[in-house]
């Protein structure tokens, strides 16, 4: 298992690798000016061909972009030495992602500072998404084909019908500004280690309308994975024995029918991590979302490349974990 | 050897106190509601097995052998199945019976073997957990070591190799054969008075069906079981049971000691059963003869007798009776305990003079 894991990881750094290329070419080779974006902003719309010609070069744009691309490489390696301008120098250590053209600050850094808001907002939400969904679809599952049954299915067909970000938005809407409800009127990511009370009741509404949303499909997933299992031999060998329905239910049904799910589970919260946009930029959490979102905006090179490496790097490591996890569930699988 | 358990409880269907047989199955009709109406898939079945005698039951698929098999053990949902008639194990009535009752009997006086071990046993378990689980479930005061030398002694005896390591094997890891051993050890692990084995040797291959048919034997010897083993398999019934049922679509078609079904056969269909079965040492160009058709439709069954439609000998009963009327189970040409039902008035004339000389001549010549 341990080889197969260094495997995975070698053939994951490679992906990120491509990855990172990909986002130079299309920053030299696509359809936009970086360039002048930033030259527009900095100089107050009043960008000179002359002023764009020192933006270019200051930013590396004249030069090729492999020559820039290897020089990111190596920052990431062994850290870079900065210039913005004749005067301006930063020293950058290792790893080192570059320094955003818009704020000036290191890449790495505000990434550093970003991520527990990314990862608050999508452990809460799964955890509440999860701890409702499954439940609610084996409950469904035991009761196939009653009134209730369906009732769960067509309503949550129904919710999870509605695109996520009208729903969120929905939600924000609703919940703060039609009925007041204090509680929820300041959202944001506030550090747990300052205040944890306050955490809490700013990701609150972010996790109430992921959870929401996401048991529907978990429901879903769990009905539908308990519904074939319930049917298979072995489930009608455990009756057999003289379980209590429970046993049979949880201990060998719920057992079987959970590692589909978690195998989805694993790869959607790798998504989740990875791009939690809507989420955070409805309700105002300064994760890394909302900051690749601004960084697409406004052409910062380092800012997207950075957020692409790391949705990437979570992705990578939840495939890994999942077929980790999956072996450990399922006896039969064998990693190699 | 011999196997004790430590803690027996003290059941209300042990073997002693019940005069007459272990298991009476009375008038049993089994009806699934489906959208397209009520399917009966078992219709006023009746017999009844002795405690060390061997039931055999066989029939086409669908023709409610199964069925009826887990009406006894009751894993019918209540919800989607109805059931009428009489089922009595060891004297307690169970059609009605609440599932907290029925829990204590189900595993713990009568058990099942199912076919294809693989799917039967649990894929992500251990065997020996889940041997000593039902062990377990029976006996609360055992503690989780007895339980698990149970196991091992019950794998033990169904001659798994090296049972003590085998028993934290998970069932991928046991041959077919070992994992048709393992569920059997699982069904008898609480000493069942009735043990129910539904095709218990279907996905095996033949010598190890042999070993696994000789280990039910030895074992029924043992604990003096009622055993009722469900087959469409002729050879399986000739080695195992003691009396033969015959069912057709849901029915009783005949009932008798297996020399009396395998010699002598009255009804039809279960010459067309012995017809289509191979014989060793018959020549080669000898005939296997098929029973035509299809299984009929329990949605819509047909008139009469259930069996007309196939049926090549209706031309023989006077009258459409076939259609019009479904024959009573009878007593066939007087023999005590044969039960046919068939409207045909010659049978054994028929079979000695038209079915024998068709599929097994040296049989008909050494008879005549």
């Amino acid at each position: 298992m341990f080889a197969y894991v260094v495997k995975r990881l070698l053939s994951g750094v490679v992906v990120l690798f491509l990855i990172s290329m990909s986002v130079f070419l299309l920053f030299w080779y696509g359809p936009s000016e970086p360039a002048q974006t930033i030259c527009d902003r900095d100089t107050s719309n009043r960008c000179t061909p002359a002023r764009l010609e020192v933006f270019r070069e200051n930013l590396g744009f004249n030069n090729e972009w492999y020559e820039e691309y290897g020089t990111f490489v190596k920052g990431v390696v062994a850290g870079r030495e900065i210039q913005f301008g004749s005067t301006t120098k930063f020293q950058c250590d290792a790893p080192c992602l570059g320094y955003s053209y818009r704020t000036k600050a290191p890449v790495f850094e505000e990434m550093k500072t970003r991520m527990p808001a990314t990862f608050s907002v999508a452990i809460g939400g799964a955890f509440l998404y999860l701890a409702i969904g499954i439940p609610i679809g084996v409950a469904a599952a035991r009761r196939r084909g009653t009134l209730t049954d369906k009732a769960l299915v067509s309503s949550f067909l129904v919710i999870s019908s509605i695109p996520y970000y009208l729903f969120a938005l929905l939600t924000w809407l609703f919940l703060t500004i039609t009925w007041e409800i204090p509680f929820f009127a300041d959202t944001g990511y506030f550090p747990i280690t300052d205040n944890p009370a306050k955490w809490f009741s700013g990701m609150l509404l972010a996790w109430l309308a992921l959870g929401a949303f996401g048991c529907t499909q978990y429901t879903r997933y769990a009905r539908g994975s308990m519904v074939e299992v319930l049917n298979e031999d072995y489930i009608r060998t455990a009756k057999s024995k003289g379980l209590t329905s429970n046993s049979v239910v949880y201990k060998h049904g719920l057992r079987a029918a959970l590692v589909p799910v978690i195998t989805i589970f694993g790869i959607e919260f790798g998504t989740l991590l990875a791009g939690t946009i809507f989420t955070e930029t409805i309700f105002d959490i300064e994760g890394i979302g909302l900051w690749a979102l601004e960084a697409v905006v406004q052409r910062d090179l380092p800012v997207v490349s950075a957020t692409a490496l790391f949705g990437a790097a979570v992705l990578i490591i939840a495939n890994i974990l999942v077929d980790v996890v999956y072996s450990i569930l399922d006896p039969r699988v064998r990693l190699s | 050897m011999t196997i004790t358990s430590p803690s027996s409880p003290s059941s209300t269907t042990s073997a002693g106190d019940v005069e007459g047989p272990f298991l009476q199955v009375e008038d049993l009709t089994v009806t699934f509601p489906t959208q397209d109406g009520p399917v009966q898939a078992v219709k006023g079945l009746s017999y009844s097995v002795e405690l060390g005698k061997t039931l055999g039951i066989v029939g086409e698929s669908g023709s409610g052998k199964s069925v009826s098999s887990m009406a006894v053990m009751g894993l019918h949902d209540a919800r989607s199945s109805e059931i009428t008639g009489s089922i009595r194990v060891g004297g307690t009535e169970i059609v009605g019976l609440a599932e907290s009752r029925m829990r204590k009997l189900r595993g713990n006086s009568m058990a099942m073997i199912f076919q294809d071990a693989l799917a039967a046993l649990h894929p992500f378990y251990r065997v020996g957990d889940q041997l000593a689980e039902g062990y377990g479930i029976h006996h609360p005061k055992a503690s989780k070591r007895d339980a698990r030398r149970r196991a091992i002694e019950m794998l033990d005896r169904v001659g798994i190799p090296q049972p003590d390591r085998r028993v934290d094997d998970f069932p991928h890891q046991f041959s077919g054969g070992m994992r048709q051993r393992a569920m059997i050890a699982m069904g008898l692990i609480n000493d069942p008075s009735l043990l129910i084995a539904d095709e218990p040797t279907t996905a095996l291959d033949v010598t190890v069906q042999a070993q696994i048919l000789d280990l039910l034997q030895d074992l029924q010897r043992e604990f003096n079981s009622a055993v009722i083993i469900i087959t469409h398999d002729l050879g399986v019934i000739a080695e195992m049971a003691d009396d033969v049922l015959v069912m057709y679509a849901g029915r009783c078609v005949e009932f008798g000691t297996t020399k009396e079904i395998l010699t002598k056969p009255e009804m039809p269909y279960s010459w067309g059963l012995l017809s289509s079965i191979p014989e060793v040492g018959a020549s080669t160009d000898a005939r296997l003869i098929p029973i035509p058709g299809n299984p009929p439709s329990l949605l819509k069954p047909p008139s009469g007798c259930s069996f007309h439609p196939r049926c090549a000998h209706r031309d023989k009963v006077p009258g459409d009776l076939c259609v019009t009327q479904l024959p009573e189970l009878t007593s066939a040409s007087n023999r005590a305990g044969h039960l046919k039902r068939c409207h045909l008035p010659n049978p054994q004339e028929i079979y000695q003079t038209e079915v024998l000389p068709e599929i097994a001549p040296d049989l008909a010549e050494e008879t005549r």
